[in-house]
């Protein structure tokens, strides 16, 4: 039987037992860490953002094959960071849309690829609306792609940007599964997650991304939001401007300019 | 109570503990949660420079030619294809022309056809640019046997 005494002692110690490792373990916040180094604080004064302007797009594809070589994904790979699709609506209401290689080579034709071999030629009466839409990654303010990380190899730089660390990643998957925009994949070569960064090593230079740089007519344009004066923070501003997939709730940072509801 | 008891525990603790000094030395100092928080902010720090610092710039503009290549740059410049980067043709500079000492010339038809493939869409730029149809217009030559790309015009320099 145990008596009042014991029972008092044992309780004690047991209470004392319990917070003596609690302390132990806590590990201080690096966040806290960070802190005390003056790191957090200062709000970065860039939030980069695109600009997609699809009535200037004509489907060159110069852009993709830019993308390709400038960031060493393997050109003849069936994975690329950017690409563009063609949307062509016919008036009967049915909508077709194809990006051959990601229209690394352009569309030099105007048959469809339907997919397993198939094309489809519609004829010029027939079309309502047609047109291309580059996709590449949103930069999204709330990435999904993150969050599902369990490593902390992906991460949104202060500047907005999701980057993947290829040292960290251990290829689980999750974040290609996770973004709605199904712009991450393997890279073939470091056999870890890959995505379109918005070339950080050009932006962070002062220079233009390669597809904004390759591009002919204009149709693609990166600016930073948080500078008033910056054209494409006016545009965005002022004009009327949509992003893909708004009701995921993940705040895409890449605007378009004429696309209808129809592009997903 | 008995010590055997507690034995596994202390073995427990033994266990945490290692786990908590191999932490110290295998988590790099630098990784952590940043500016966004927890959710998009927990990752090492310093690979924010290897993106910055260590891919290397491939591309780098008609400007980077104008000295070196004067005479087509001045040529280009008057034409309509003065839009369309010289890289966009020759690939990548990278440091030519120390490395590689000579760019690629890309002479295909498909190359030209990216944009002279007629795609009359409407509500794209696509429509406004002339286009030919590459079975019937002068099949199986390169475009650049009668068009000089430079000065794309009929009877340009050729
Ligand atoms: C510092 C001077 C310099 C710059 C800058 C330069 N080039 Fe060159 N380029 C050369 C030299 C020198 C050669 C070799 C010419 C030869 O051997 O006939 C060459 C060769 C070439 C060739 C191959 C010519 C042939 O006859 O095969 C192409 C194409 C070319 N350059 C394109 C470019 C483009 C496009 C750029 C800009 C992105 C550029 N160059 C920038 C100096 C330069
Ligand atoms: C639309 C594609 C295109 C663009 C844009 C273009 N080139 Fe060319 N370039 C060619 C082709 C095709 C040839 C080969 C011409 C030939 O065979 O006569 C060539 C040839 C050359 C040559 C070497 C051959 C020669 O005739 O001396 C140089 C140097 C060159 N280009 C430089 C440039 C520079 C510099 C620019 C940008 C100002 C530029 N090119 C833009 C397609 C292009
Ligand atoms: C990035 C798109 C693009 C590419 C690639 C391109 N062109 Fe053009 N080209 C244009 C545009 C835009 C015009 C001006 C619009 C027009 O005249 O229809 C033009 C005009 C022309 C013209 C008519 C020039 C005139 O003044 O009458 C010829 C010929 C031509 N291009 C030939 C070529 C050849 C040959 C190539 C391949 C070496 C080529 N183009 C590649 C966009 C392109
Ligand atoms: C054998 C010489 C020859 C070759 C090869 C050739 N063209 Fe032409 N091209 C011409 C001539 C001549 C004209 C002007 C007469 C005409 O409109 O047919 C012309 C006209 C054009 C025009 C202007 C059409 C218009 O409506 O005004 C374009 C664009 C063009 N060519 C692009 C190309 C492209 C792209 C290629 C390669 C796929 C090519 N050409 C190959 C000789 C040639």
């Amino acid at each position: 039987m145990i008596n009042r005494r014991d029972f008092l002692k044992n309780a004690v110690k047991g209470i004392a037992g319990l917070a003596l490792p609690l302390a132990a373990i806590e590990i201080v916040s690096p966040r806290k860490l960070f802190a005390a180094k003056g790191e957090t604080g200062k709000e970065s004064k860039i939030r980069w953002a695109f600009l997609v302007d699809t009535y200037k797009c004509v489907g060159c594809g110069l852009c993709v094959k830019a993308c390709k070589l400038e960031n060493e994904v393997p050109y003849d790979a069936n994975v690329t960071r950017t690409w563009v699709e063609r949307y062509v609506l016919t008036k009967d209401g049915r909508v077709f849309a194809d990006t051959p290689k990601g229209a690394r080579d352009g569309f030099t034709t105007s048959k469809i690829d339907l997919g397993e071999g198939k094309f489809q030629d519609i004829k010029k009466d027939d079309i309502q609306k047609a047109f291309f839409v580059p996709k590449l990654c949103n930069q999204c303010e709330n990435p999904p792609c993150v969050q599902v990380c369990p490593v902390g190899a992906t991460y949104q730089a202060p500047d907005g940007v999701v980057l993947v660390d290829r040292k960290w990643c251990i290829g689980c998957g999750y974040c290609i599964m996770a973004c709605p925009y199904g712009v991450r994949f393997f890279h073939p070569v470091y056999k870890v997650a890959e995505k379109c960064n918005f070339c950080y090593h050009r932006i962070t230079k002062g220079l233009k991304t390669a597809c904004v740089q390759a591009c002919p007519f204009g149709a693609r344009m990166i600016g930073n939001i948080k500078d008033p004066n910056d054209p494409v923070s006016r545009i965005i501003r002022n004009e009327r401007v949509s992003v893909l997939k708004d009701e995921y709730g993940t705040r895409p940072q890449v605007y378009y300019i004429g696309i209808s509801r129809e592009v997903i | 109570m008995k010590s055997h008891v507690w034995r596994p525990l202390f073995v427990v603790i033994g266990i945490v503990l290692l786990i908590l000094i191999a932490r110290q030395f295998l988590v790099p100092k630098d990784f952590g949660i940043h500016e966004r928080g927890y959710m998009y902010g927990w990752y090492k720090k310093s690979n924010e420079e290897y993106w910055k610092t260590k891919i290397a710039v491939k591309y780098k503009s008609a400007e980077y030619c104008k000295d070196c290549h004067s005479d087509k740059y001045a040529m280009i410049m008057q034409t309509p294809h003065a839009i369309i980067q010289c890289e966009n043709c020759h690939g990548p500079a990278m440091e030519h022309p120390s490395d590689p000492p000579k760019l690629a010339i890309d002479k295909s038809r498909a190359q030209c056809l990216r944009c002279h493939y007629p795609l009359p869409y409407p509500t794209s730029g696509r429509a406004n640019i002339r286009g030919i149809d590459p079975e019937k217009h002068n099949p199986d030559v390169e475009c650049s046997m009668c068009h000089n790309p430079h000065k794309p015009k009929i009877g340009g320099t050729k």
